[in-house]
């Protein structure tokens, strides 16, 4: 009696240590998401004071957003912009990794694993190295400084893991479904998308996240690629006005850009989350 | 269906390979967008980027093919092994902090317990919040008169007075530190786990009868067996901080005093503040050589069986 009392003492002193270190790390992991978003939500007086207590001490306010809303061309032509971007990046992505995918999974043509080889191998050459070449070919093309170009590049540095995600994907796929469709006398774009594309949805899904995830919250190539100020996307705004080109820095303005651009990443990762953790383990296993 | 029959069993052997051809031809259909764009936006690009390091390169203006000067210059560039040095300290330092926190974490996480997933889910959620917006989230919690930190010990009682954090070199550089190792100290964890995972419970179970302590356990059984995961976390997280950027820029503006400024920065400034193109095309170079030394580095240790 006493022996197992004393084992469920016992365990209930692991559960608490347990637990107890799981509260503190999930707090100090938390905090500083949970600490911006309250911020924003402060009047801007009070948003210009060091967040102590964290949450409003003078009732909810919407002033910050109405602040940020303010900035440039206003806040809708910069988070149109993003949400544009990353959409199309989205679009494009999964367009070109499934038709690259299925061609890679199910057809024999010369250099094919040569050519695989080579879009999985440019993963290796960091694109922050060739952004100036990038830059005068856009100009090139008449499409430095258009969204359609920051796309362009968006989808061709997501290829790789796109398109290693995709064929896989196909390769999971018995051939004896498609073939048994080709023999009723479908077509061949037909069978990718009425038969296949519903069997290789997870790897599409999957595909979709990081591509937006990406092109979202991508800073540096928007920085140097987008040069006119109605066509920064919010992080480049965000930064610019964080280094004083719209005057003194509105931190509650701040931090409800921060909020404006967390939330869509937050709500597709807890939403999605087991696409995204699928995606991020494809690469570890294998 | 018993039309198709017929034509299968009745189609010569040539037919089918002038399909088969066909077939060949539609495969490479299927690749073109994908080929086009690799091409496009990064092969030509990348060969550029060497051809511009040749050149006298002005944003407008006759670029003037000038050799190798461009890589004899930067050898003197004093600003740009300084930027150099930085970043191998700073990855150094950055890689050893996050694996610090990851590791437990990860060891933490793989534990079977009622709210294991809750946690795992709240260490990985900064990981999916961008560079950039963790940064101006962060410089808000630096900032000396609006932020958190500061005030916060002040009121604490810990300082005197309120200092500023982005004023000096030591404080910069490991706020930034924390914050980074707040941000992907979940990335790191998720792959980890999946090392922790692929361990089989038997060969665990069979040591503890053993009798071997659970810090035995963890340096002969689950260090050696997870080679090639840590690898593989540690090469993402190499070749990641190499390139760091983001943090430096929107929190610390490469200050104080030029001390922040990374390789990357280094190369933005020559190439977008000073328009030096062609310098900056071979500081890419350069930059670009040590990452594809690590590549292949990271190539062979993968490739070495598990456990060796």
């Amino acid at each position: 009696m006493s022996a197992r009392r004393s084992a469920s003492a016992r365990h209930l002193y692991a559960s608490l240590r347990y637990n107890g270190f799981g509260i503190v790390a999930a707090f100090l992991f938390l905090a500083p998401l949970a600490w911006s978003v309250l911020v924003s939500f402060k009047p801007s007086v009070e948003a210009r004071q060091p967040p102590l207590p964290p949450w409003p001490v003078d009732g909810f306010s919407v002033q910050s957003y109405e602040n940020l809303a303010k900035y440039g061309s206003g806040i809708w032509t910069y988070a149109g912009n993003s949400l544009t971007v990353a959409l199309a990046t989205v679009v494009a992505s999964v367009t070109v990794s499934l038709l690259a995918g299925y061609g890679f999974s199910r057809f024999h043509f010369p250099f094919k694993n040569m050519l695989f080889v080579l879009i999985i191998s440019t993963v290796m050459i960091p694109f922050q190295s060739i952004l100036t070449p990038l830059f005068l070919i856009l100009t090139k093309l008449g499409l430095q400084n258009t969204l359609t170009g920051i796309v362009l590049v968006y989808v061709t540095l997501q290829l790789p893991f796109s398109i290693f995600m995709m064929r896989n994907a196909f390769d999971a796929v018995p051939k004896e479904i498609e073939d048994a469709a080709r023999v009723d006398g479908a077509s061949i774009f037909a069978v990718l998308y009425r038969i296949m594309l519903p069997l290789v949805l997870p790897g599409v899904v999957t595909v979709a996240i990081f591509a937006f995830l990406a092109s979202w919250n991508e800073f540096l190539a928007a920085l140097i690629l987008l040069t006119d100020q109605n066509k920064y996307t919010l992080p480049v705004l965000m930064a610019a006005v964080r280094s004083g080109q719209f005057g003194t820095i509105d931190w509650g303005a701040v931090q409800s850009g921060v909020t404006l651009m967390m939330a869509p990443c937050l709500v597709l990762f807890l939403g999605l989350q087991h696409y995204y953790i699928r995606g991020l383990t494809a690469g570890a296993v294998k | 269906m018993i039309n198709s029959q017929k034509i299968h069993d009745g189609a010569p052997i040539r037919r089918k390979s002038v399909r088969n051809r066909r077939k060949q031809f539609a495969g490479l259909l299927f690749i073109a967008p994908a080929l086009i764009l690799v091409a496009t936006f990064f092969v030509i690009p990348l060969g550029m980027a060497f051809w511009m390091s040749l050149h006298n390169w002005p944003l407008l203006g006759r670029p003037r093919f000038i050799g190798i000067d461009n890589y004899v210059r930067l050898t003197q560039d004093a600003q740009f092994w300084s930027s150099m040095r930085f970043t191998v300290y700073y990855t150094v330092v950055v890689t050893i902090a996050i694996f610090a926190v990851a590791f437990p974490l990860a060891l933490f996480a793989d534990k079977a317990h009622r709210f294991t997933k809750f946690y795992r889910t709240a260490f990985f959620l900064p990981v999916v919040v961008g560079f950039g917006s963790a940064s101006l989230l962060w410089a808000w919690l630096l900032d000396v008169d609006s932020g958190l930190f500061s005030p916060a010990a002040e009121y604490l009682g810990l300082m005197a007075k309120r200092i500023n954090l982005l004023a000096d070199f030591d404080t910069t550089f490991w706020s930034i530190i924390i914050m980074v190792v707040w941000k992907t100290a979940g990335f790191n964890m998720i792959i980890l786990l999946t090392g922790l995972q692929g361990i089989s419970t038997e060969v665990q179970e069979a040591a503890r009868i053993d009798g071997a302590s659970s810090w035995q356990r963890f340096r002969r059984i689950t260090l050696p067996l997870m080679r090639r995961t840590i690898a593989l976390a540690l090469i993402l997280s190499v070749s990641g901080s190499m390139l760091a950027f983001d943090q430096f820029y929107i929190i610390a503006d490469g200050g104080p005093q030029n001390r922040t400024v990374t390789a990357v920065y280094w190369i933005f400034s020559q190439s977008f503040g000073s328009f030096r193109l062609g310098y900056g095309a071979a500081l890419s170079m350069v930059l670009l050589v040590i990452l594809v030394f690590i590549s292949v580095v990271q190539l062979r240790l993968l490739r070495t069986p598990e456990g060796m």
